[in-house]
C-alpha cells in the first residue's frame, strides 16, 4: 500500500511537469536513450562483438598472407609481395580491412530497426511526445559508435602485422573511422526506414554490401583499372573513406609519403583527391542520407 | 484507507467534461473502411472497454486516439487536446500498453523503465523512487535487475503496464492487455489495474475480445465491422438479453427448434453448444420445455446472460468466429521466434 500512496503523491507533480521542457530538449533526451541503449546492448553481447571481428581477421591473415605469398613467391619475411619497395601487401590491405570491420558492423546495425519498430523498443519511442527524427539520429549515432569501436579494436592488430602506429596516428584515424561509420550507418538506416520485412532488408544488404566492399579500394589500389571499373570505384562512397584512412594509418609506418599517397588515394582524371575533400564528400553524403531517414520516420499514416 | 487514497487534483475533479471525446471518426485504407463513424465519450476516472472481434476496428481506433494513425474523417480529443492538431500534448498525457511486446529483451526491467522515464521527462530525483513504486505495484520488485528475456509472458505484460504508468498519464490505453495469458495472470493484471485507478486518478481505455474481461469495465462499447452496435454498463447490456439463457442438448436439434416455436412460441438458436433459448424465467421454463418436446433432451443448463450472448444477439455471430488476419500470423511467428531464441 505504501507504494500506491507514493505513486499517488508523485502523479500530481509529474503531470504538472509534462511538456514544460521544450520539444528539442525532449527529442535530444530520446536520441541519448536510443544511443545509450545501443551501446549497452553492444557491450553485453560480447559473443557478437568477438564474432564480428573474425571475418576481417580472416581476410587479413588468410587472404592477405596467402595472396601476397603466392603472388610474390619469395618476398620479404612479412608476407611476400611488396608495393613500392618497403610496403608489403598485408600492410597495404590492413587499413582496408579495418574499414571492412566498420563497413559490415555499420550496415547491419540498422537491421534491428525493421523488427524493433513492430515488436520492440522503437515502437515505444514512436509514441513518445518527441520529434521522430530522434529515432533516425539516435540509431545512426548508436550504430556509428559501435562500428567505430569495431574499427578501433582492429587498430590494435596493426603492430602485430608490422604496421607501426603512434598515438598521433590513432588520434587521426579515429575521427576518420567515425565518419565512415556514421555515413554507412546512415545509409543502412535510410534503407531500414523504408523496409517492412527483415528478409527484404537482408536481400538488399547482401546485394549491396560485397560490391561496395570490393570496389572501395580496400583490397587493391584504384589505379590502372579498366574504365568501367574505374567509374564504379569512383562512385563507391566507401572509397572516399578508405583512402584518407590508409593515408593516415600508413603515414608513420616508414613508407615514403609519396608512395603511400600514390597507392592510397582516389584520383579524378589523374588528380589526387586530397583527404580533406574525400572526407567532405562522405560528410555531405551522410547529411543527405540522414535527412532522408528523418523524413521517412516523420511520415504518419 | 479509502480516504487516504483520494489524492486528486482538485482542479480536474471539478471538471466533468469527457477526457476522451470522439465524433464521427472514420478511417479507410484504400477502399476498406476499418472505422465507420464512431462517436463516444469517456469521462475522467472511468474504465472503458472496447469490445469486439478481431478486425472490428478496435486497434485502429486506439491508434488514432494515441496519434499513431491519422483519421480519414471526424475528430477526436484526448485530455482536452485534439489528436490531429496537438499530437505532442496528447502523447504527454497518455500511457500506452501495446498489443505486441515492446520491451527491450536484452535490458533489465529497471533499465526499460528508466529509459521510458528519461524520454518522458520524469525528473531525475523522482525516477528511482517511481521505478521502485511501479515495480512494487505489479509485484516485480525482486526482478528489477534481471534481464527481461528471462521473464514469463505474464511478467512482461505487468512490466509493460508498469512502464505505461511511469510518467503518471491521465489516460492509460491498453490494447488487448491480457491476450495470450493464463486466467490466473489475467486476474492479477486486473487487480493491478483496479488498484491503479484508485491510486492515480487515471482513466482506463482498453480493447479486448474476451467477454469475461470486458465485464471488469464500468462501461463497454461493442464494436463490429467498424461501428459501435451497443454501449452501456455490462449489466445494462446483459439486460438486452431477456432474463435467463437456457442451453439444451437434444437428440434432434432441428426438430426441437420447430416444436419450441410451434408449441411454446419461443425462438431457439442452434449453436455449437446446442440450443440457445432466452427466457424471462429459466427455472420455470425448463419443465415446460421438456414436457412440450417430443425429442429426447440430454442436457440442460440455465445461466445468467453473458456478454457473449449480447454479442450473439446483436450481430448474429459468436465473437470468436472471425479468422486470424495477416497481423495475427506475423504475431504468431514473432512469438515462435522469440520463444526459440531464449
Amino acid at each position: 500500500m505504501d507504494a500506491i500512496n507514493e505513486l499517488a503523491r508523485d502523479a500530481v507533480s509529474l503531470r504538472q511537469q509534462e511538456l514544460r521542457t521544450p520539444r528539442w530538449q525532449r527529442t535530444a533526451r530520446a536520441v541519448y536513450v536510443i544511443w545509450y541503449r545501443d551501446i549497452i546492448r553492444y557491450w553485453r553481447d560480447r559473443t557478437r562483438l568477438v564474432a564480428s571481428l573474425a571475418q576481417p581477421l580472416l581476410f587479413l591473415i588468410v587472404f592477405g598472407v596467402g595472396l601476397s605469398s603466392s603472388l610474390g613467391g619469395v618476398g620479404n619475411a612479412r608476407g611476400g609481395a611488396t608495393f613500392g619497395g618497403s610496403l608489403s601487401y598485408v600492410q597495404y590491405m590492413y587499413p582496408g580491412v579495418v574499414g571492412m570491420a566498420v563497413l559490415f558492423t555499420a550496415m547491419f546495425s540498422s537491421m534491428s530497426i525493421v523488427w524493433d519498430r513492430e515488436f520492440g523498443f522503437l515502437k515505444e519511442i514512436l509514441v513518445a511526445p518527441i520529434d521522430r527524427s530522434a529515432v533516425a539520429v539516435g540509431k545512426t549515432l548508436g550504430g556509428a559508435t559501435q562500428a567505430m569501436l569495431q574499427g578501433v579494436i582492429m587498430l590494435a592488430v596493426g603492430p602485430i602485422i608490422g604496421v607501426h602506429l603512434t598515438p598521433l596516428t590513432v588520434l587521426e584515424a579515429v575521427p576518420i573511422l567515425f565518419l565512415i561509420a556514421f555515413t554507412l550507418t546512415a545509409f543502412g538506416v535510410a534503407i531500414a526506414a523504408r523496409m517492412r520485412s527483415m528478409q527484404g532488408f537482408q536481400v538488399i544488404m547482401n546485394f549491396l554490401l560485397m560490391p561496395i566492399f570490393f570496389l572501395s579500394g580496400s583490397l587493391f589500389p584504384l589505379a590502372g583499372l579498366p574504365a568501367w571499373m574505374t567509374v564504379l570505384t569512383r562512385i563507391d562512397p566507401v572509397a572516399y573513406g578508405i583512402a584518407p584512412l590508409r593515408t593516415a594509418v600508413l603515414s608513420t609506418s616508414g613508407v615514403p609519403g609519396a608512395v603511400t599517397r600514390q597507392l592510397a588515394s582516389v584520383t579524378w582524371f589523374g588528380w589526387e583527391v586530397p583527404s580533406i575533400l574525400a572526407l567532405g564528400i562522405l560528410g555531405v553524403l551522410a547529411a543527405v542520407l540522414l535527412g532522408f531517414s528523418i523524413r521517412s520516420f516523420r511520415i504518419r499514416d | 484507507m479509502e480516504a487516504q487514497l483520494q489524492v486528486v487534483d482538485p482542479a480536474r475533479s471539478r471538471d466533468r467534461s469527457p477526457v476522451i471525446a470522439v465524433r464521427g471518426l472514420v478511417k479507410t485504407y484504400g477502399r476498406v473502411e476499418a472505422v465507420r463513424g464512431i462517436d463516444l465519450d469517456v469521462m475522467p476516472g472511468e474504465s472503458f472497454g472496447f469490445l469486439g472481434p478481431n478486425g472490428a476496428g478496435k486497434t485502429t481506433t486506439i491508434q488514432i486516439l494515441c496519434t499513431l494513425l491519422r483519421a480519414t474523417a471526424g475528430s477526436a480529443s484526448v485530455a482536452g487536446f485534439d489528436v490531429e492538431t496537438h499530437p505532442d500534448d496528447v502523447r504527454a498525457c497518455i500511457g500506452l500498453v501495446f498489443q505486441d511486446p515492446s520491451l527491450d529483451q536484452e535490458l533489465t526491467a529497471r533499465e526499460n523503465l528508466d529509459f521510458h522515464a528519461i524520454v518522458y521527462n520524469v525528473p531525475r530525483a523522482l525516477r528511482a523512487r517511481r521505478i521502485d513504486a511501479v515495480l512494487e505495484m505489479v509485484g516485480l520488485q525482486d526482478r528489477a535487475n534481471a534481464a527481461v528475456k528471462t521473464f514469463s509472458g505474464g511478467m512482461k505484460r505487468r512490466l509493460e503496464i508498469a512502464r505505461g504508468i511511469m510518467h503518471a498519464p491521465q489516460v492509460l490505453f491498453l490494447d488487448e492487455p491480457t491476450q495470450g495469458l493464463d486466467p490466473q495472470t489475467r486476474a492479477h493484471i486486473w487487480q493491478y489495474l483496479r488498484e491503479l485507478r484508485r491510486s492515480e486518478d487515471i482513466t482506463i481505455f482498453m480493447t479486448t475480445h474476451y467477454m469475461d474481461e470486458a465485464e471488469y469495465c464500468e462501461r463497454i462499447a461493442i464494436i463490429d465491422h467498424g461501428s459501435i452496435v451497443a454501449e452501456g454498463t455490462p449489466d445494462l447490456l446483459k439486460g438486452m438479453v431477456g432474463g435467463d439463457v437456457v442451453t439444451a442438448g437434444t437428440a434432434d436439434d432441428a426438430a426441437a427448434v420447430a416444436e419450441l416455436s410451434e408449441r411454446l412460441q419461443v425462438e431457439a438458436k442452434r449453436t455449437e453448444q446446442g440450443l440457445l433459448i432466452e427466457v424471462p424465467d429459466g427455472a420455470a421454463f425448463v419443465p415446460r420445455m421438456i414436457q412440450a418436446l417430443s425429442v429426447r433432451v440430454n442436457t440442460v443448463t440455465i445461466r445468467r446472460p453473458s456478454l457473449d450472448d449480447v454479442f450473439l444477439k446483436l450481430t448474429g455471430r459468436a465473437i470468436r468466429d472471425d479468422e486470424a488476419g495477416a497481423m495475427d500470423n506475423l504475431r504468431a511467428m514473432a512469438q515462435m521466434w522469440r520463444g526459440g531464441r531464449r
